[in-house]
């Protein structure tokens, strides 16, 4: 590529063709690509609760379908739930790598409490990227000690890849708003307190400008959960369908300009993504650890199965997956928080290369557990599972590719 | 309450790393050091006890030059400060050296309270807190099961274990105190609490820091180890093959013939 060393961004001329730019790719890779020591200490601790606290509760959680109220104070207690959120605000601060490594470990012995930190930020990001002082203060104390919990309502029953086909309404009254519509697929969206909502302020005007954020809070007069999905994976993670019947707040409940929500939303996917990759990775990691174990264990034909070079070849394909995944998301988390021109790209990459990643480790554990994998003795059969929501939320793996395409393709 | 907690930087009995050197003694370099399992206990019971009263809580290790980085996973706990003794000449102290020295430690420290673990997962001697007690004149309350200071008065109860139920006692403070694992479940470190430890002091002692009057060290070890061998890695062991309800009764008459139930 062609451009000084220093250049994190490069425009290279495609062929013959002068026009044609590639624009905007990041050049250098970063240089920090060692955790801290910081990192390392919350990521260990991280790691410890998830084997020896997490870990056991993992096959319930699966079992019962039931939201692990214990695990999220669990998660509170130990400030993992602070770690999006700014110190001011009573967080811990932690950049987004922190706070993926943190999703990761979690992912790994449970992808359902994963998904706990990851939806937590996930519902905060509008505020955090867009959030006026006064908003942070008033409600990220309390979501950093895990007091509340938030949702993030973008996806309609006819809004999903398209995401700026939203139709619920948001109609000025006064100094307030009232809000009409229907959510569906809302994670955690019937255990949460707040829920950022995207509606539209402007019918009017262009795709990318119709819709405004807001922060409803739960127990407004017209909120209503209408039920919740019975799902394949993450189980313990309820997905809600929410409606909205005249739900009236207070302008000050409007996060960001009118018309600044899509704008939001992508902004917020940006970041939020790495936490689904990191989740991802997390459970493609519990996979390969299970496998590894069992065919150290497990003897056929006189020997453990892990001395047939069959399975080590599997093992070893798992295992070049899942790091592969792993060193995306980290650069890609460093990226981001350094303020990327490509943020969007690096953040759909990481999603796209650790959710397929997490897709095809579990569905190979399985197959190196042979029958035990495929029943509930053994936890692959329930990372597979969990596995596939990996390739569908926060974008299905078509639209990271076309995410990543447009930015390869787009001219300033 | 000025509480003082002896921890001892031990090889992490879960990694199954730790071996003897050629001299008898424990290679401490390169295996992974955690905090006894027992003094944990024992931390725990003074976390909870300076929650309940006010007050705080030191760490007192004597350990070698790496302990630092062990010690500072009970400053996460929420422990107040360490104080680390070390020096060269300390290694290969036997548990008499242990005792005179720990003892000198706490002559330089303000306390209420020492707590300290039944025994430690590498030495498994269980006699270094008993001694510090002795060699400080302090009153020695052992197997505590529950442990209730009344600072205002100046004493302290201890609900200690006993092969036949319980025992109450009561000691003037400042006292020592043997904890069993029955005072509960050490805690997790919080991520704030991980992060608080890292600029925590550890105030590190040399011998030259103490007033000792016998000697001590490697040197004038008082035991040594003669010989060392690894038990059996399995017993013999019998399947039973009945159905259950038999196996059931079977397995109790066996647990029944050992006195086990």
């Amino acid at each position: 590529m062609a451009g000084p060393a220093a250049a994190r961004v490069a425009r290279t001329t495609v062929g013959d063709q002068p026009g044609a730019t590639l624009w905007p790719v990041t050049v250098r890779p970063p240089s920090g690509l060692r955790l801290t020591e910081e990192q390392r200490l919350l990521r260990d601790a991280v790691r410890t609760l998830a084997d020896e606290v997490v870990a056991p509760r993992a096959a319930d959680i699966d079992r019962t379908g039931e939201f692990p109220m214990d695990v999220k104070d669990l998660l509170a207690g130990q400030d993992i739930l602070g770690l999006p959120f700014p110190e001011r605000h009573g967080g811990l601060g932690g950049d987004l790598l922190t706070v993926c490594l943190a999703v990761e470990q979690l992912s790994r012995a449970c992808a359902t409490t994963g998904l706990i930190l990851a939806v937590q930020e996930l519902g905060a990001l509008p505020l955090l990227i867009a959030g006026t002082e006064e908003q942070q203060a008033r409600w990220f104390p309390d979501l950093a000690a895990g007091r509340t919990l938030i949702a993030f309502a973008l996806t309609e029953p006819e809004a999903g890849s398209d995401a700026a086909a939203v139709r619920t309404r948001a109609v000025r009254d006064g100094d307030a708003y009232v809000i009409d519509g229907t959510k569906r697929f809302i994670s955690q969206g019937s255990v949460a307190d707040l829920v950022t909502v995207f509606a539209v302020t402007d019918a009017e005007a262009d795709r990318h400008h119709r819709l405004s954020c807001f922060v409803v809070p739960a127990d407004s007069p017209g909120f209503r959960v209408v039920r919740v999905e019975h799902k394949m994976g993450i189980r313990g993670s309820p997905t809600a369908e929410l409606a909205f019947d005249g739900v009236r707040v207070s302008a000050d409940h409007r996060v960001g300009a009118e018309g600044e929500g899509f704008s939001i939303a992508m902004r917020t996917l940006d970041r939020s993504r790495p936490g689904i990759a990191a989740q991802a990775v997390g459970i493609a990691q519990g996979a390969l650890e299970t496998a590894s174990a069992y065919a150290r264990e497990r003897r056929q034909f006189g020997r453990p199965i892990g001395e047939f070079q069959m399975i080590q070849a599997m093992l070893a394909d798992m295992d070049a997956a899942t790091e592969s995944a792993r060193q995306l998301l980290y650069t890609a988390c460093l990226e981001i928080d350094a303020g990327a021109p490509d943020a969007s790209r690096w953040s759909a990459l990481c999603k796209l290369v650790a959710g397929d990643a997490a897709m095809r480790v579990t569905t190979d554990a399985v197959q190196v557990l042979g029958g035990y994998g495929y029943v509930d003795e053994y936890p692959v059969e329930r990372m597979m599972r969990d596995a596939k929501i990996t390739q569908l939320y926060e974008g299905t793996q078509q639209i990271q590719r076309l995410v990543v395409a447009r930015a390869l393709l787009a001219n300033d | 309450m000025r509480i003082v907690v002896l921890t001892k930087p031990v090889p992490d009995p879960a990694v199954g790393t730790e071996r003897l050197g050629p001299d008898g003694r424990i290679v401490r370099s390169g295996a992974t050091a955690v905090i006894n399992g027992n003094d944990e206990y024992a931390l725990e019971a003074a976390l909870k006890l300076a929650e309940a009263h006010g007050g705080d809580v030191t760490l007192l290790a004597m350990a070698p030059e790496s302990a630092p980085e062990t010690l500072r996973k009970g400053l996460a706990m929420g422990a107040h400060r360490a104080v680390h003794v070390t020096d060269p000449a300390l290694a290969g102290s036997c548990a008499l050296s242990t005792t005179r020295v720990l003892a000198a430690a706490l002559r330089t420290q303000a306390y209420d309270l020492i707590l300290a673990g039944v025994d430690t997962s590498d030495g498994t001697g269980g006699v270094v807190a008993a001694g510090v007690a002795t060699l400080l004149g302090l009153p020695y309350l052992s197997y505590a099961a529950r442990i209730e200071p009344d600072p205002t008065a100046g004493r302290v109860r201890v609900r200690r274990l006993s092969p036949v139920g319980y025992d109450e006692l009561e000691a003037p403070m400042p006292a020592l105190i043997g904890c069993t694992q029955v005072l509960g479940e050490p805690r997790y470190p919080s991520l704030k609490g991980i992060m608080a430890a890292r600029s925590k002091e550890i105030a590190a002692l040399s011998l030259a820091d103490l007033d000792l009057d016998e000697p001590v060290g490697g040197d004038v070890a008082t035991s040594r180890l003669l010989a060392s061998e690894p038990p059996a890695a399995r017993g013999q062991t019998q399947v039973i093959r009945e159905p259950a309800a038999d196996a059931a009764r079977a397995i109790v008459g066996f647990l029944e013939s050992r006195r086990i139930v």
